[in-house]
């Protein structure tokens, strides 16, 4: 009875045949936060990919694009379902997003599985980059390492001797840590991982830090977790004794709830707000004009790129998304305009890019503005393209 | 079972012959989704089911259910991540341990009653998420991915979505079968008037600590098997299967589809389930409908979806 | 040492929180026979409402009474339109009704206040540190929450042990029907119970906003710590809730903050990172789970029903 049934739908769709082969649209599945207080996460990479919409006209290679929002709740299990319904009940032609290296982890085997590409505009867990890459698996961020390996250089350059590591006891966090016991050549006197992420209160391990009297303090903590610790860094009486070097800690978003509290802390980050490119400058003059008293983030910049990145697939293969080898070659070329200036990718599909340092400062009105004060590394390349099958 | 001509009985042949039709439909329409959300929707039914058992008919409220969903799915996970990939060792393996942990859970939580005895299920069950959040080798809180579904012998592939879904919608069947020969047996009877008069059990002769604990056990293994399923349904384990919510959501849909009654927990998956998807199309603030859904029920529905249909019959 | 001393205090601290939540849950327990799940969502309702209040006002502590009433109204609302229907029904019934009503608060808040969370900002006065002893330096905004705490449970003690009101308390814990005997307005009695817990609940919610988190959902996770203080030290006994409050609050942070070098010593320390505060929550859950195979009834319980 199945074979008939079979038969009989096979003979039909055969005769609707080319035309299913062509795309009428492009149709983007988007995965982030959108609830709780790391919504604003979300938010910021939702605007700035609409804001990319926009630029294009709402079109690549000339298609009419559709996008589909979904909210991973923060939670690994949820990222996994959604994805799952993007690519089954949406067919989605592309997924995009993933603030968390945890949710994208859980989510990647349906994409690979199903070969639709995945870009993920945040998540940069080391097996991506290294044992379980992918044809189908991009990344306009970074690899988790490479960012904290950036400041374990800069913490060297400044002549620090001894460090104590905090971070969240998820995949990112660990990757952070690693990153910079990898280059930072002084003593590492503890390493502290806390329960993610629930435990917003530190106060054990700032004390803890306070006991061992490390030269430095490195520390990354996403999202509301970065406010509550600088403001427990404050209230330990830490501040000003011993300095703070951060990743991922302090950007646009959490600066305004740190406020003075970030005054003078470094960060090292791929993309500052006053990076000096063309693409760069329209695309934070542009936010700030569509998006009043918003400011854009790396999470949003990352993003920004994804979606010209995609475009530029599209517009390649003139649409013709069902050609899968095509396509991956076409995203492979990154041959878009990125805000950040130079981007290319590694035989890994992890970017290959600069490093710069940025600290919070006062600008003329007396607000917190993150500056480019320096150049820390450049042309960096994640340390796990070697493990990568694909060469 | 009275197959009396009324409308329960037309709604329950017309659900079955759905859901046994269900792969044709979605291989007319390709819509491959219906396919993982029913096969999902089946899933939970058993665990709905092996709930109904001791809720209902025992009279055990038990807070703790999902342990077995997150133990029955973490062997077969912690296995496929150890290498043994083969289901005649998985699954066998996850029923075990599932029984054992009922056996021990039970065991201490049935010298207790009443609210005591949601608390301390309840407090078992925490236990186990805490444990298996706390193995950083199998990810802790970030979960475990299945690389490979339990593997047994060809024909039979769980990778092929639609042998998977006739081989859970066959195991739920069975369930209830097995359900329902408990309950009508004499031992599903001590264990009935028990839950109304434990003392006047006793007192005739009946062993009912021992009855429960059986019964209880028997829930805890069907809802493993349950877990092992689902494990292979999402290729994907976390903690977050067995926190107390989860158990929450387990008795909603017992509540729901009505207690006491054999295809109850059908009903209450399916309803939850299938209303969680359409009202999230709708608005994402669908659950404000549903919380005072839930009151109303229990204030003016007691008997559930079952109730609503016909007269509620207890077997 | 000066460590130790620092997570003994934050042990109290959070012991104390958790005896403000767990205290309305008791009372509510013990005199209506009331199983409320619903009790975090008014913790979460305190935080947003102090967030809001303080945010229009400008005033930490303004915001914070505000919200202190507008929790108790909720309360005694909530009890009046649902709670009373449910007097006297089954358990099972209970941990139904109000799960379904934990599920209405959750979107409630999200379409109110958005998905988004909140946060309370400390004024500069709090948001310093304390020289308690020499070398130990102390958050002046835990400290004062550890004294408001402690002035409540004062407050609570003289309620409950010498006034009418407390009386009626007591003894509607331990005989309902006898109160109702006596010809007590047991529909006040009752509303004015429960918006004292709600009250409660919601001090807590508030006193930990500005250090933790206001969001949605953050009720569930803190409840079930609040259930297992209220059946370890008795059902209806703001004593026994009290201890078991002050016990679990040492548990959790010592355990949290020893069991990972513990632990360093035989695993590496992504393991102990991960086993340790596994370990220090299900020491909790194992506790309560001794106490109910050995004494049931709780360690301090308030008498037959």
């Amino acid at each position: 009875m199945r074979r008939a049934l079979l038969a009989a739908s096979t003979a039909l769709l055969l005769a609707a045949g080319p035309a299913s082969a062509q795309q009428k649209s492009i149709k983007i599945g988007f995965i982030s936060t959108f609830s709780g207080p790391v919504a604003v996460i979300g938010n910021d990479m939702r605007n700035s990919f609409e804001l990319a919409l926009d630029h294009m006209g709402r079109k690549m290679g000339g298609l009419p694009v559709e996008v589909i929002y979904e909210d991973d709740g923060f939670k690994p299990e949820v990222g996994k379902q959604k994805t799952d319904k993007l690519i089954e009940s949406d067919k989605v032609d592309f997924i995009v997003g993933y603030i968390w290296s945890n949710v994208l982890l859980a989510s990647m085997k349906s994409a690979v599985d199903s070969k639709t590409f995945l870009i993920t505009s945040n998540a940069g867990p080391h097996q991506i980059a290294g044992e379980q890459c992918s044809p189908y698996i991009f990344s306009t961020s970074w690899q988790n390492d490479q960012t904290p390996q950036a400041m374990g250089h800069y913490m060297n350059q400044k002549g620090v001797k001894t460090a104590f590591l905090i971070g969240p006891n998820y995949a990112a966090g660990k990757d952070m840590l690693g990153g910079v016991a990898s280059t930072f050549k002084g003593k590492i006197v503890g390493q502290e991982l806390t329960k993610w992420p629930d435990q917003l209160d530190f106060s054990a391990e700032l004390a803890k830090a306070k006991a061992e009297k490390p030269d430095a303090i490195f520390v990354f903590y996403p999202g509301k977790a970065g406010v509550q610790f600088l403001t427990q860094y404050a209230q330990s009486g830490l501040k000003g004794q011993i300095p703070l070097y951060t990743a991922f800690t302090i950007d646009e978003l959490s600066l305004p709830l740190q406020k003075d509290l970030a005054l003078g802390v470094p960060g090292a980050q791929e993309w500052v707000n006053d990076l000096p490119n063309d693409a760069n400058k329209k695309f934070v003059a542009d936010y700030i004009k569509k998006y009043p008293g918003l400011r854009p983030s790396f999470y949003g910049a990352q993003t920004y790129d994804a979606a010209n990145l995609v475009a530029s697939a599209v517009a390649a293969t003139k649409g013709n998304l069902s050609d899968k080898v095509a396509v991956q070659k076409a995203l492979e070329k990154a041959d878009f305009k990125s805000v950040r200036g130079k981007f290319k990718f590694n035989t890994n599909h992890i970017p290959i890019q600069n490093f710069y340092l940025q600290e919070p400062v006062k600008d003329q009105d007396g607000n917190l503005v993150l500056k480019t004060v320096a150049t820390i590394v450049e042309d960096n390349q994640d340390r796990f393209a070697n493990e990568c099958h694909m060469k | 079972m009275r197959w009396t001509l009324n409308l329960r009985t037309m709604v329950v042949v017309l659900l079955l012959v759905a859901l046994v039709l269900l792969p044709m439909y979605v291989e007319l329409t390709g819509s491959r989704f219906l396919l993982t959300l029913f096969t999902r929707i089946v899933i939970l039914a058993l665990a709905a089911v092996s709930l109904n058992l001791i809720l209902s008919y025992g009279g055990m409220m038990s807070f703790g259910h999902a342990a077995y969903l997150g133990i029955g799915g973490y062997a077969v996970g912690m296995l496929a991540f150890e290498g043994v990939t083969s289901g005649l060792v998985q699954w066998p393996v996850a029923l075990l341990v599932s029984a054992l942990f009922a056996l021990v859970i039970g065991a201490l939580s049935l010298r207790t009653r009443g609210v005591y005895f949601i608390m301390i299920t309840l407090a078992f069950a925490q236990m186990t998420y805490y444990i298996v959040a706390g193995l950083a080798r199998y990810g802790g809180d970030d979960g475990l991915t299945i690389q490979k579904r339990s593997q047994f012998f060809p024909p039979l592939n769980l990778s092929n979505k639609i042998q998977f879904y006739y081989l859970c919608l066959a195991l739920l069947f069975a369930s209830i079968y097995l359900v329902w020969r408990i309950v009508n047996s004499r031992f599903g009877m001590a264990v009935q008037g028990a839950r109304s008069n434990d003392t006047r059990m006793r007192a005739i002769g009946f062993p009912t600590y021992r009855y429960k604990l059986t019964c209880f056990v028997i829930a805890g293994t069907l809802c493993g098997l349950s877990g092992a399923l689902l494990a292979n349904h999402t290729d994907f384990v976390s903690p977050a299967m067995m926190y107390w919510t989860r158990s929450g959501d387990l008795i909603i849909m017992v509540v729901l589809g009505g207690m006491g009654s054999i295809f109850g927990p059908l009903f209450g998956a399916v309803a939850l389930l299938v209303l969680e998807e359409v009202l999230s199309g709708i608005t994402e603030y669908w659950q404000i409908i549903l919380g005072p859904l839930l009151l109303l029920v229990v204030l003016f529905a007691r008997g559930g979806i079952d109730g609503l249909l016909g007269k509620v019959r207890h077997g | 040492m000066t460590l130790f001393i620092e997570q003994c205090l934050n042990g109290l601290q959070f012991g104390l929180l958790l005896f403000l939540l767990a205290a309305g849950l008791t009372l509510v327990f013990g005199i209506m026979d009331l199983v409320n799940l619903a009790h975090g969502s008014l913790y979460m309702l305190g935080a947003y409402f102090a967030a809001t209040f303080a945010a229009w006002t400008g005033s930490f502590v303004l915001g914070a009474v505000l919200a202190l009433v507008a929790t108790l109204l909720v309360g005694m609302a909530v009890e009046v339109i649902a709670m009373r229907r449910l007097y006297g029904r089954d358990h099972l019934d209970h941990v139904l009704a109000t799960f379904g009503l934990i599920l209405f608060f959750d979107e409630l808040v999200r379409l109110i206040w958005g998905a988004g969370g909140m946060s309370l900002p400390l004024p500069s006065w709090l948001n310093t540190s304390v020289r308690i002893l020499p070398g130990v330096d102390y958050s002046a905004y835990k400290l004062s929450i550890i004294v408001v705490s402690l002035v409540v449970a004062a407050f609570l003690y003289i309620l409950v042990m010498r006034t009418r009101l407390g009386m009626l308390i007591r003894a509607g814990a331990s005989n309902r029907e006898m109160i109702g005997a006596l010809g007590v307005n047991i529909k006040l009695l009752f509303t004015l119970v429960f918006g004292l817990g709600a009250a409660l609940a919601g001090l807590a919610g508030l006193m930990q906003a500005p250090i933790l988190t206001v969001q949605i959902g953050m009720g569930e996770n803190i409840l079930i710590l609040a259930f297992v203080i209220t059946v370890i030290g008795g059902i209806g006994s703001i004593r026994g809730a009290f201890v078991a409050a002050i016990m679990v609050g040492f548990i959790d942070t010592l355990g949290r903050a020893y069991f990972t070098d513990l632990l360093r010593l035989t695993f590496t320390k992504e393991t102990a990172a991960t086993a340790a505060p596994a370990l220090s929550s299900m020491l909790i859950y194992l506790l309560m789970a001794v106490v109910l195979v050995i004494r049931p009834e709780g360690l301090f319980p308030a008498g037959g029903k």
